[in-house]
């Protein structure tokens, strides 16, 4: 066995070029299936990660301002989207809630002394930290006392504690919104945004945060947010942003999200507001990374057929070649599977070769993505900062099925295309091999 | 009188190749000839009359289309593929007008080949290897390809390996074809003193010089034998 792979070896070392031909066909497939499935997976991990995040057993409503045309009533003030009502109707009408979280978000200027920023300043209970896990970094977070006084405090993310607080702790200072000062009782540690998951849910960034009991932006700020715009002023009517619920039981949230469809349909004749279910989000993106490792297995199938393709072409061009050793073995006493074993281990050490340096370079995906990322990204950060986020953060995932299986097939085609060509020598006329010039 | 043994017989043996457009060339008609152990025989003709297709008969490379060809004692004429790459193996030895050894194997490497393909690899196959290399004055070579040997030596290093094997019957087809006559002098002194070992040569050749060194010679014409120096001369 040995001998007949050091015989292989040794002919493929004559030939130095056209073996590594034949190698890097079979490398480039390897390589790519190993790079392809680790991309696939890493794509569909940050997605299911993402959708995890907003909790399987979640179902969120949002607001969403309607097409022009289908607004209520007239004048500037447009009002849209989830009532107070609504949150009311789902608490006392959805037997399958584990909780239900109202939260109300606007845009805000912020300001400590001279520094100044634009925050999302959320309204929201004292359950918004650990839906959306959130940690503290330091403080707590709003209390239930909070909310029933409509106390003045607020909890600070990471960044705002950062561009408002630079040199100090902001716990006991206090923060202005509008004319309202607010006593910083916390603030959350800094948390990764997320990218944004398709549905209607967009991308979330929670470090430039202020969050405040839902009651005192209620009492503070009230539902409406005017805004002037080249000279006309326009207001908004939100009661709120979002209601949050927490089904009971995973398998009930299909049917609670239809039950909450049916709900909310009833009292709004326009669609301004969106149900995202992110357990359906994972059942999408499962199917959505099944047919995509389906598309992959059909690339890399057909890059390992033209490897396989070339590696049959060289093999079929050394048969020719070599027909004279052919005669000569076989006049020496060699039978024809002695060929054919020959010429296959050949292959066979063609295509492991390949697809050994194949899997290296599969375990290189990681360092070549995110060199070439940084490496464009110093060129041309236009172009890096236009990707969307889930490819600048794209962090691929080699799956150990996917190495295996490139080797495995790598040795296969080896194997398959190797079998004509070795074939093909081992027929050959042991008297007319030997007149071969 | 003892009786002969005999290391191969030919009987009535016919060869006719089909060609493409239906032509059949009969490069046999008939040829029945017998070798006893020890025998020294050199085949001689003209060009085209068969004595290439003899051999190669005689050598297992090929089937009869007629006839029965008994070497050490089996009928082995309608045997399959793998059986006569088997008899190759055990029975016989090949040398070659153009030597034919293997370019990317060396010296030891082409002698031991026979070797491998009888599933032999012992320690004393490989010291037989080395003494067998002695014996044809290549010992300081064994590690050389055979692009850098001379014709003669390249033939030396033929002879070896055909020995390897200790074949009954040793085929020789113009050994000393490409060689001046000085190498192939050494050539012929190399296999008469196989002979005189007892082995039993069957070569073809052209010159006249060479065949006089056999015991006996046949003489081909139109795929028959056309004169039979009696065995006789088998002293
Ligand atoms: N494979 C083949 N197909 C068809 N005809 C063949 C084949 N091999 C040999 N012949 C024919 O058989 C006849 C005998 O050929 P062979 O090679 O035995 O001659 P030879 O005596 O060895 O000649 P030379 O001295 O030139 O080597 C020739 O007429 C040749 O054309
Ligand atoms: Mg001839």
């Amino acid at each position: 066995m040995w001998q007949i792979l050091s015989v292989g070896l040794k002919s493929l070392l004559l030939h130095k070029l056209r073996s590594a031909l034949a190698i890097l066909g079979i490398l480039i497939g390897v390589t790519a299936v190993i790079w392809l499935v680790a991309m696939g997976e890493g794509v569909s991990y940050q997605a299911q990660q993402q959708i995890k995040d907003l909790g399987a057993n979640n179902i969120i409503i949002r607001s969403t301002k309607p097409p022009a045309e289908a607004l209520r009533g007239g004048g500037f003030i447009i009002a849209y989207g989830l009532l107070r009502a609504d949150f009311e109707r789902i608490v006392t009408n959805v037997p399958t809630l584990s909780q239900a979280v109202p939260m109300r978000e606007i845009t805000r200027e912020a300001r400590y002394l001279d520094n100044v920023t634009d925050v999302r300043l959320v309204g929201c209970t004292s359950k918004y930290l650990e839906m959306n896990n959130l940690r503290l970094a330091r403080g707590r977070f709003i209390s239930d006392k909070d909310l029933e006084s409509a106390e003045n405090v607020c909890i600070i993310g990471a960044d705002t504690a950062r561009i408002l607080f630079p040199y100090q702790d902001p716990i006991g200072q206090f923060l202005q919104v509008e004319d309202a000062f607010y006593v910083v009782v916390g603030q959350t540690e800094s948390k990764t945004p997320s990218a944004g998951i398709g549905g209607s849910m967009s991308a979330q960034d929670f470090n430039l945060d202020v969050y405040i009991p839902l009651a005192t932006l209620r009492a503070r700020i009230g539902d409406m947010v005017v805004t002037s715009r080249a000279g006309s002023r326009e207001g908004e009517q939100v009661e709120l942003s979002q209601i949050t619920v927490t089904v009971r039981d995973l398998e009930q949230v299909d049917e609670t999200a239809d039950i909450i469809r049916a709900l909310l349909g009833r009292f709004h004749p326009v669609q301004d507001y969106a149900i995202v279910v992110p357990k359906e989000l994972l059942q999408q993106a499962q199917v959505l990374q099944m047919m995509f490792n389906l598309l992959l297995v059909l690339i890399a199938g057909i890059a390992l057929l033209v490897g396989g393709i070339g590696i049959m072409n060289i093999m079929l061009a050394t048969v020719t070649e070599r027909t004279r050793e052919i005669g000569i073995r076989r006049a020496l006493g060699a039978k024809q599977r002695d060929i054919v074993s020959q010429f296959l281990s050949e292959t066979i050490v063609l295509s492991a070769t390949g697809g050994l340096l194949g899997v290296f370079i599969g375990f290189l995906c990681r360092p070549a993505i995110v060199g070439t990322r940084s490496l464009v990204g110093s060129l041309f950060p236009d172009v890096i900062s236009s990707l969307p986020p889930n490819i600048q953060q794209l962090e691929p995932r080699l799956a150990w099925w996917s190495i295996i299986a490139a080797f495995l097939i790598s040795v296969g085609v080896g194997v398959l295309f190797g079998l004509y060509p070795a074939q093909r020598a081992a027929r050959m006329d042991p008297i007319e091999a030997l007149r071969h010039e | 009188m003892a009786e002969i043994k005999m290391a191969a017989q030919v009987i009535d043996v016919h060869k006719d190749y089909v060609l493409k457009g239906g032509i059949t060339v009969r490069a046999l008609r008939g040829v029945s000839i017998d070798f006893p152990e020890g025998d020294f025989v050199a085949i001689m003709g003209t060009s085209g009359s068969g004595k290439s297709t003899l051999l190669n008969l005689l050598g297992c490379l090929d089937r009869c289309s007629s006839g029965k060809y008994i070497l050490a004692g089996q009928d082995v004429s309608q045997l399959s593929d793998d059986e006569l790459s088997e008899i190759r193996c055990r029975y016989l030895g090949f040398i070659f007008q153009s030597y034919n050894l293997i370019a990317q194997l060396t010296v030891v490497e082409n002698i031991e080949l026979p070797l491998y393909y009888q599933g032999n690899t012992s320690k004393e196959a490989k010291e037989h290897c080395l003494a067998l290399a002695e014996m044809v004055g290549l010992k300081e070579r064994l590690d050389h390809r055979p692009f850098q040997l001379s014709g003669g030596q390249q033939q030396r290093v033929a002879i070896a390996r055909a020995l390897v094997n200790n074949p009954r019957v040793i085929l020789a087809d113009e050994p000393t074809g490409n060689l001046d006559s000085a190498t192939g002098e050494e050539i012929m002194q190399l296999l008469e003193a196989l002979n005189a070992a007892g082995k039993t040569i069957i070569m073809v050749t052209h010159e006249p010089d060479i065949a006089a060194r056999a015991h006996r010679t046949l003489r081909m014409r139109d795929g028959k034998l056309e004169q039979h120096t009696p065995t006789g001369a088998l002293a």
